[in-house]
């Protein structure tokens, strides 16, 4: 055998996969007698994935990231046999871990105990095996107290702990993950990443899914990033992560201006005796239209407005990200200016963005001369992207410099 | 093939499925497992009553409390196997949806579940044959062959519900009519011998349900019944409720494998 073939743990051949969405559910016996007779089918074809092709090396630890519905979780199933592919193939040169999730089939009403040898039956152990490893399971857990209480009085972390304890058992070449690092509190995610790189150390290969670059960047050997149910590209992780934010932009963007529309519909009937904001364009340095910024260049925010009746008027400016958090905010009364009386003209803002990569909304704002009243206020009126040139993690980048 | 399909790993997780299924079963009732020797016994004490000493049916046969107890437990197996099935698959979808087991263990685990309700049931039946000093008959032995033929019947039909079920929904109420049907068409309460129309005990007969009850009515309880091997003789129409058992559990199984691909995204 070709040895390229033989370092291939996973061959994704032009995979698709096409799920039937029926119109109205289906599901009486009365309707498929109606829709039979009829010669006439209900449903729509919905193309989940489209033509996927790649392959997983052994010992790899291989993420999968893509916005929400971008058929990222269908590809894991597909991976692990619950779905069936529409169209291609899937070859998996070892064995799987059977399950997505944590804690499928875990049953409330059983004590944690139970649920050990429940789940531990689910990941393909007899009653002696889990017999064998029960003590370390529980151990790691840190739930020793809790064993013989119904799983229904566990908090979720806890279920969650036992879940990850049991999972970690599974004797498989593969791992699936499907955003698991999303549970659990700090320190348990840390235990998690442990685990992860002791596995990595021992050979296994993972396969990471999830929406959220981040821990990506701090695993992944490879990414692949899917959307729409398309192969968009496999690299390494800060390739894909730039192409991923771009991505995000895009789709941030059409949100905006979708918003944008509606308001204008709105703007229509709003009496025009106020000040307005017109427009707001961003500019590098240079005076060229662009959203795509490093976060060590300055921004030129051009607020264009409309101010009939000579009202003296305040501007303010508000920074949210992508996640809606509130990133930044400022105004000209704050900034020590003196409010402007001018009919039309416009305000130019220039900012340094020290933000983290990703995507950012634009709000702007006019004021009465106390910055008290907003007579007018523009939610996502600009987006800007800030590209990754650096792994600096939360929201701001704040200069900083490590002294030895 | 059995050995394959029934490997270490299947027979572990199927222990545990049905260990799970008998501890949440009478989970908050005081007497817990008890109810499933009592509620077949008190079933019976009410058809008893109502047919033995009020309509005074069955007078005939002789051992008639046990014939009638016989043939209630073994079309409560049935009933109650195949009703249990019907919503299995659905019922356990948070399984399908999220790994990879084979999805007939889920029908196999509840059917085990119905199988060791038959057992425990087959004792209180043995029981009673003492009590009646009911003779040992040496067709006793048959008894087993015909536990299988129901079991393989009733196995056929829950991989077949169970798996209509999924797409229709109507199934399961469907299904508790025909039951409700089956259960006055089987010769359960009444003998044969209040059947008159030759036409219609043949049609009877040809039930597999009917065929097998009344097998084991011969085999273990009296001589003095009517099989099908009496009422159809030489002719070849007696092997029919086999040819029907074995053509339903191979074109179940044959359905069951085709939809099961698509449990995980239909439910």
């Amino acid at each position: 055998m070709n040895q390229a073939l033989d370092n291939d743990i996973i061959k994704v051949d032009k995979l698709s996969k096409t799920f039937k969405l029926p119109h109205e559910q289906q599901s009486s016996i009365k309707s498929a007698f109606i829709h039979f007779y009829k010669k006439q089918r209900g449903y729509e074809l919905q193309q989940a994935l489209k033509d996927i092709s790649f392959e997983v090396k052994r010992g790899e630890f291989f993420g999968i990231v893509g916005r929400n519905g971008s058929g990222k979780s269908t590809l894991l199933k597909l991976l692990a046999g619950i779905y069936n592919p529409s169209g291609g193939q899937v070859e998996v040169n070892g064995k799987l871990t059977p399950f997505i999730e944590l804690g499928v089939g875990f049953n409330m009403e059983l004590t944690g105990r139970e649920n050990v040898f429940l789940n531990g039956a689910l990941l393909g152990f007899s009653r002696r095996e889990m017999r064998a490893m029960y003590d370390d399971i529980v151990k790691f857990a840190e739930l020793r107290k809790f064993m013989d209480q119904k799983l229904k009085n566990y908090s979720s972390g806890m279920q969650v702990r036992l879940a990850f304890s049991i999972a970690i058992r599974a004797k498989s070449d593969i791992l699936l993950i499907d955003e698991v690092l999303a549970v659990g509190d700090a320190s348990f995610q840390q235990k998690c990443f442990d685990v992860f790189a002791k596995l990595k150390k021992q050979g296994a290969t993972i396969i990471l899914v999830t929406h959220d670059m981040s821990s990506v960047l701090r695993f992944c050997d490879r990414v692949m990033l899917i959307h729409k149910g398309q192969l968009v590209m496999i690299g390494k992780p800060a390739e894909v992560a730039d192409t991923y934010l771009e991505l995000n932009y895009e789709n941030t963007e059409k949100n905006r201006q979708a918003e944008t529309k509606i308001d204008k519909n709105k703007a229509a009937k709003e009496d025009t005796t106020k000040p307005a904001i017109k427009s707001v364009i961003i500019q590098d340095s240079n005076g060229k239209s662009t959203h795509r910024f490093s976060n060590k260049e300055k921004i030129k925010i051009i607020i264009h407005y409309d101010n009939k009746q000579k009202t003296p008027t305040h501007f303010g400016l508000q920074i949210f990200n992508d996640a809606g958090v509130y990133c930044f905010g400022t105004n000209t009364k704050i900034s020590g200016l003196s409010p402007r009386a001018e009919k039309a003209s416009d305000i130019l803002v220039e900012l340094l963005p020290q933000l983290v990569p990703g995507s950012y909304y634009i709000n702007v704002a006019t004021m009465n001369e106390n910055a008290t009243t907003v007579y007018d206020y523009k939610t996502r009126t600009a987006s800007f992207r800030i590209i990754k040139d650096s792994q600096f993690e939360g929201i701001v980048t704040l200069d900083h410099s490590w002294i030895a | 093939m059995i050995t394959r399909v029934l490997n270490k790993r299947n027979r572990a997780l199927l222990a545990e499925l049905v260990r799970t299924d008998f501890k949440l079963r009478y989970q908050g009732s005081v007497l817990g497992y008890a109810w499933s020797l009592l509620r077949p016994l008190l079933l019976f004490l009410i058809l008893y009553v109502v047919f033995v000493k009020f309509l005074k049916i069955g007078g005939s046969v002789p051992h008639y409390p046990v014939y009638l107890l016989l043939g209630i437990v073994i079309w409560n197996f049935f009933a109650e196997m195949t009703s249990q099935s019907v919503g299995s698959i659905v019922g356990r979808g948070d399984l399908i949806r999220k790994i990879r087991i084979p999805r007939w263990i889920i029908v196999f685990s509840s059917s085990i579940s119905a199988l060791i309700n038959l057992f425990l049931n087959l004792l209180v039946v043995i029981v009673f044959l003492f009590i009646n000093h009911v003779d040992l008959l040496k067709t006793s032995l048959w008894l087993p062959l015909i536990l299988v033929e129901v079991y393989i019947l009733a196995l056929g039909v829950s991989l077949f519900l169970s798996a209509a079920f999924v797409k229709y929904r109507d199934v399961s109420y469907i299904w508790e009519v025909i039951l409700q049907a089956g259960f006055y068409l089987t010769p359960i309460l009444y003998p044969l011998t209040l059947i008159t129309n030759l036409i219609m005990l043949k049609l009877i007969m040809l039930n597999p349900m009917a065929q097998a009850i009344q097998d084991m009515r011969y085999a273990t309880v009296t001589h003095q019944t009517k099989t099908i091997y009496q009422v159809f003789g030489g002719s070849w129409y007696k092997f029919i409720p086999f040819i029907a058992v074995f053509a339903i559990f191979i074109t179940s199984i044959a359905y069951f494998r085709k939809e099961s691909k698509n449990f995980a995204e239909n439910i």
